[in-house]
């Protein structure tokens, strides 16, 4: 079941997440020990829990809400893509999960989407107008389905979390180094006399490694937790959906885009489906990057055959990279009975050209920037700016006259 | 005097066991029944659909009357249906002319190139999917709930109090196996 899946899983990436704390703590007692040996080390160790509590409590009550903001997204009813609406709500059925994310459109045509909310009733997915442009029926279903699977998975928490100890130990590290050129290692010389003189070397010497190791250590194990979260939400989505293509061709289509998302940055970078900054770690796909190598993706995706259990994904993993190792824990790998496959819903995929797909992705831009559209009965479809001021507007076409109510 | 208070405290330790068992139960008998009113709306959602679907149809299938008339004659079956064994039954029936309808739309352009007739037609998939979704989940939670009364320790609880195994929610879908798969190799 779902939920001790969730748990068992929690328990593994609680690990990883124990390692930074340690190392913030760390980081914390010898920057702190750097400046006053004897007492100096515990100061550091409050002051650094006092940071990371502080950026803690920033994030857990307007966390969402400054990333949706910084990524430009807006939210969106039901009737500016009824689709979207509908495939949204379709997941939450399939999960049995009690509350319906809001859901927000970011006006960008590089394909992408992210799920945020450390509550779950807080919850929103976000999707760019090029997604939603580039994407059929069955492939929109797999990407939310991923997406509601973090939010399920409660990822979202656990990445901020140990985003925002991230946060404070790049910050520590940070600050640190500056005031070392702005005179701060003249304090160290006058009060070192010749007994403590060894153990200050030693201190100053492991204060600058942290300095310079410490944000890159936490930095690796942050993207450890990432990863193996989006495996687990890739398992999640195709039990969802019980249908594995729909989510292999959508990151096929994601990641064929040449198109850079212009606000993700590299800390809201783990919460989309795919890397936004394709430019950086994407050829290196081991320690550094924040999600698996998508052509690995695809394929373990493509080789699921038998059934949509979590079991058979574990299988397809195992068999695509050739080792043994555990991405859905245990407990999770009891499913009692075979979970079939379904086949696609569409009877024939609809083929768009390019031009089409612009056009739509265009539409929804304007529609998202308050733009108003008429159609007009020659049929073209007029869009009016929101800041058009006259009352009326003649077609270009066929020149009859509509009225604009704003 | 130790004895006593170690035998109090293993009775108060079962007990508890006991307590928390019997709790996560109920949890669990009520998550089955959300999940399965959860069923209910979508499928009054589909047959609140079906008057719409039909009379935006009528106008162009003009060779279809038996279909359209299956539809209305297994929509109202369906509203009439009470046990979850019956429900299967006639929506597994009106799913089916459903799909058929859904092949036969194929064959008409303009209806296809109908604006309204395509927001209805949304709305339509996604009420299968939202009906096949929500099966889908009850019936998950149907087989955990009756994996649990029937395994120890937890059957004990469930006999004392009665917890009756829950049935599944199966439609036979006949256009279901019909459809080719569609194979991307």
């Amino acid at each position: 079941m779902m939920w001790e899946l969730i748990q068992a899983n929690r328990r593994k990436s609680i690990f990883i997440f124990i390692g930074m704390g340690l190392l913030l703590i760390l980081i914390g007692f010898v920057f702190g020990s750097y400046y006053d040996s004897e007492s100096g080390g515990f100061i550091g160790i409050f002051f650094s829990l006092i940071l990371f509590g502080i950026l803690s409590m920033v994030s857990y009550f307007a966390g969402s809400k400054i990333l949706l903001a910084v990524s430009g997204a807006k939210e969106v009813t039901q009737d500016v893509h009824p689709q979207l609406y509908n495939v949204v709500e379709e997941m939450r059925i399939a999960a049995n999960f009690p509350h319906q994310p809001k859901i927000y459109i970011i006006s960008d045509s590089a394909p992408n989407a992210f799920a945020t909310g450390i509550k779950p009733e807080n919850s929103a997915i976000a999707v760019t107008a090029g997604l939603l442009g580039s994407l059929n029926r069955d492939e929109l279903q797999g990407v939310i389905a991923h997406e509601m699977s973090h939010i399920i998975n409660r990822d979202v928490m656990l990445m901020t979390f140990a985003g925002m100890m991230l946060g404070a130990i790049t910050l520590m590290a940070e600050v640190f180094t500056r005031s070392l050129w702005f005179g701060g290692g003249s304090r160290y010389k006058s009060k070192s006399s010749d007994k403590g003189g060894q153990a200050q070397i030693i201190i100053m010497i492991l204060a600058i490694a942290l300095a310079i190791l410490g944000p890159l250590m936490a930095q690796l194990m942050y993207f450890a937790i990432s990863r193996k979260r989006e495996y687990l939400a890739d398992a999640s989505a195709v039990r969802l959906t019980r249908y594995p293509e729909g989510l292999a061709s959508a990151l096929e289509k994601i990641s064929g885009s040449h198109l850079d998302l212009k606000s993700a940055n590299k800390v809201t970078a783990p919460m989309y489906i795919i890397n936004p900054l394709k430019k950086k770690g994407m050829q290196i796909a081991n320690l550094s990057s924040t999600h698996p190598p998508i052509t690995e993706r695809i394929k373990i995706l493509r080789t699921i055959s038998q059934g949509a259990g979590l079991t058979n994904y574990q299988l397809a993993f195992n068999q695509v990279k050739g080792k043994q190792s555990a991405v859905i824990p245990p407990s999770g790998l009891t499913d009692a009975i075979k979970i079939p496959l379904r086949s696609s819903e569409l009877s024939q995929t609809s083929f768009e050209t390019d031009k089409q797909v612009k056009r739509e992705v265009g539409d929804l831009m304007m529609q998202l920037n308050n733009f108003l559209f008429i159609t007009c009965t020659c049929g073209i479809k007029l869009k009016i700016p929101p800041d058009y001021k006259s009352k009326t507007v003649s077609c270009p076409k066929c020149g009859r006259i509509h009225t604009v109510s704003q | 005097m130790v004895f006593f208070l170690v035998f109090i405290g293993i009775i108060v330790v079962a007990g508890l066991f006991f307590v928390s068992i019997y709790n996560s139960l109920v949890g669990l008998r009520n998550r089955v029944k959300n999940a399965w009113s959860q069923i209910d709306v979508q499928l009054k959602r589909r047959h609140d659909l079906i008057p719409n679907l039909i009379e935006s149809v009528k106008g162009y299938m003009t060779h279809e009357r038996q279909v359209l008339e299956n539809i209305t004659k297994y929509r109202s079956q369906a509203m009439d249906a009470n046990t979850v064994g019956e429900k299967a039954a006639a929506e597994g029936m009106l799913g089916s002319a459903l799909g058929q309808l859904r092949v036969q739309i194929e064959n008409y352009p303009d209806l296809k190139a109908n604006q309204n007739f395509l927001a209805l037609q949304e709305e339509l998939t996604s009420t299968e999917n939202k009906i096949s979704f929500a099966r889908q989940a009850y019936n998950d939670q149907v087989l955990f709930f009756n994996n649990k009364i029937q395994m120890f320790p937890s059957n004990i609880v469930a006999g004392m109090f009665s917890f009756k195994a829950e049935e599944f929610f199966e439609i036979e879908d006949k256009t279901e196996k019909a459809v080719p798969k569609v194979s991307f190799t």
